[in-house]
């Protein structure tokens, strides 16, 4: 029956490794040191678990009813749920084994460059353990889309669609709560807060003062704000009264961009009487906290693989 | 003897069942189909349909296309849940299903390993005697088999499994005549060599392929029973018919006016 299972998962299972094992070879040849394959690197760990839930997870039930080869499979003395239930976790770990090479891979290839970076949780998603938990998630969610759906392409689409909506919210909601962060309170320096827009670009909010980055390697920031004491945020206005005639000029602070002196020291001059009742209020992962997340993260996935996993029994049973 | 009720309209008089699909139930029939119906959105597919299968016969199903039988078999074969009714079958089925499915990618041995995987009481040598009156070879892939190879496979998994019932969907529909000859003359030798009694249920559209090999005659039309019974007391009370055929058509029209 296991043997059955990795039958019909063999071929899909080689190639994706085949994949994985060119893409080694290529970047080990090319060395490590390159921040751009890095990048391609990293974009490939984050792709993986998706399109393997959605060429190996969506076909698993949705082609066997598309070629009317269930009748085959669910005629036989062995039960629906049983036959689901080896399928499921004969090619849903081959699909976690694929990831979870490829993911040890560019975890050792990106050891270097990720080290000298500083910034461990900037490829949170693309390395180490919590790509085998998403494999699995995204694996289960193919099955029971092509359960729902009984058509392979569609449900490869949706597959895709949904996988990538969970996952961007959880990285933006969940992730950065999972554990509660650590809040810091530090005193407003004039000598590195500048003045600017901050934000994605279609959500820019009105330029304020921006504090520059705290000196926390490998940390995650997760938010910043300039408080009073009453913990009450710097409003545009108080900002403008403070310091009237700021940002008017041609751009201060601490870009890149050297900025005239007279600019500069507006910019410190009102830093400075801001300081005098607003501090600054931090929100951070510390960076001993990396390994409790990913493993923290990786349960939640494979939690809601197990549940999916369940959803796909239930779901069998009620075909025809 | 076997009798058959079918009442037409269904007005929920028979509560679904609602736990399994197909009830297991050993005794002298194959299959015992009480108040059956299946519905596919507003369309009843079979209706309010009462019959009962004489177990140790071959047995055909024969009706227009759209009749129901393929619903009628499906559900027997626990692939479809009925929307009314029950359905109870003997513990061990066989199941060929239209057009003969197999996976395309796995070869004719793996299609053997695989029945030897899933089923209890597969018979290995049976198997491998099947395949080879089939002139199958075993490292042929199913997706380069043709149709009638095909059948042949289907029914070479469904027999080793040494079921008590064989239930064939249309299995010569798309055959031509000669492989639709060796295909039948294969279900007699089957049937001939099991010394169980095994009970052969097999559908199609044509009575000449039912009268080669069948004992026991159903009539399905319009999702209901109109005729069941041993071939030889229809062929008695033919009603001046001249052949089966002229039988099955006489019936069948008299239900359409």
């Amino acid at each position: 029956m296991t043997w059955l299972a990795w039958r019909q998962a063999r071929a899909q299972t080689l190639i994706a490794l085949t994949a994985v094992l060119a893409v080694a070879v290529a970047a080990v040849i090319a060395g490590r040191t390159d921040t751009t394959h890095r990048m391609w690197l990293s974009a490939l760990v984050v792709a993986a678990p998706g399109l393997l839930g959605a060429f190996l997870g969506a076909p698993l039930v949705a082609a066997e009813l598309e070629n009317g080869t269930f009748r085959l499979a669910w005629t036989q003395d062995v039960s629906r749920v049983r036959w689901l239930a080896l399928r499921l976790a004969v090619t849903g770990l081959a699909s976690m084994a694929v990831t979870g090479l490829l993911s040890w891979f560019v975890t050792w290839w990106a050891g270097p460059l990720d080290r000298a970076g500083l910034d461990q949780f900037g490829s949170f998603d693309a390395r180490d353990v919590v790509p085998v938990g998403y494999a699995a998630f995204a694996f289960a969610l193919g099955v029971l889309y092509g359960l729902l759906l009984r058509a392979t392409v569609p449900a490869m689409a949706v597959t895709l669609a949904v996988f990538t909506a969970v996952r961007v919210a959880f990285r933006l909601l969940a992730r950065p709560v999972l554990l509660t962060p650590v809040t810091r309170a530090l005193a407003l320096n004039p000598a590195t807060t500048g003045y600017g827009a901050s934000g994605f670009l279609p959500f820019v909010p009105g330029s304020s003062l921006q504090p520059a980055a705290p000196d926390l390697p490998d940390a995650w920031v997760t938010s910043v704000a300039i408080v009073n004491g009453k913990g009450i945020a710097l409003t545009g206005s108080v900002l403008a009264r403070t310091c009237p005639g700021l940002g008017q000029g041609r751009g201060g602070g601490t870009g890149h961009v050297q900025a005239p002196q007279g600019a500069v020291n507006a910019t410190q001059d009102c830093v400075a009487r801001i300081a005098a009742a607003y501090h600054e209020v931090i929100t951070d992962q510390p960076a001993g906290r990396y390994w409790p997340l990913q493993w923290y993260e990786l349960c939640v996935y494979l939690a809601a693989a197990l549940l999916l996993a369940a959803a796909c029994a239930w779901r069998v049973r009620r075909v025809g | 003897m076997p009798g058959f009720r079918c009442q037409p309209g269904v007005g929920g008089r028979h509560r679904a069942d609602t736990g399994r699909s197909v009830d297991l139930w050993p005794v002298d029939n194959a299959i015992e189909a009480n108040g059956l119906g299946k519905r596919y959105g507003r369309r009843w597919a079979l209706a309010d349909c009462t019959l009962t299968v004489p177990a140790g016969q071959v047995v055909g199903l024969v009706g227009p296309n759209g009749a129901g039988k393929t619903t009628l078999l499906e559900l027997a074969a626990g692939l479809l849940r009925p929307t009314t009714g029950t359905i109870r079958v003997r513990p061990r089925t066989g199941f060929v299903a239209q057009g003969a499915p197999a996976y395309a990618g796995l070869s004719v041995a793996d299609h053997l390993r695989m029945g030897q995987a899933l089923n209890a009481r597969w018979d290995a040598g049976l198997a491998r005697r099947q395949a080879a009156a089939a002139g199958l070879d075993l490292r042929q892939r199913a997706g380069r088999l043709s149709g009638g190879q095909r059948a042949r496979l289907a029914l070479t998994l469904a027999v080793a499994k040494r079921p008590e019932l064989l239930i064939l969907d249309e299995p010569v529909a798309n055959l031509d005549p000669l492989a639709r000859r060796e295909f039948l003359d294969s279900v007699a030798a089957a049937v001939a060599a099991s010394d169980e009694g095994t009970t052969v249920v097999f559908s199609s559209h044509l009575v000449a392929d039912v009268e080669r090999v069948c004992g026991y005659l159903i009539v399905l039309a319009g999702g209901e029973v109109r005729l069941a019974g041993p071939l030889s007391s229809l062929l008695a009370g033919r009603d001046g018919q001249r052949s089966l055929d002229d039988l099955v058509v006489f019936h069948l029209r008299e239900v359409t006016r």
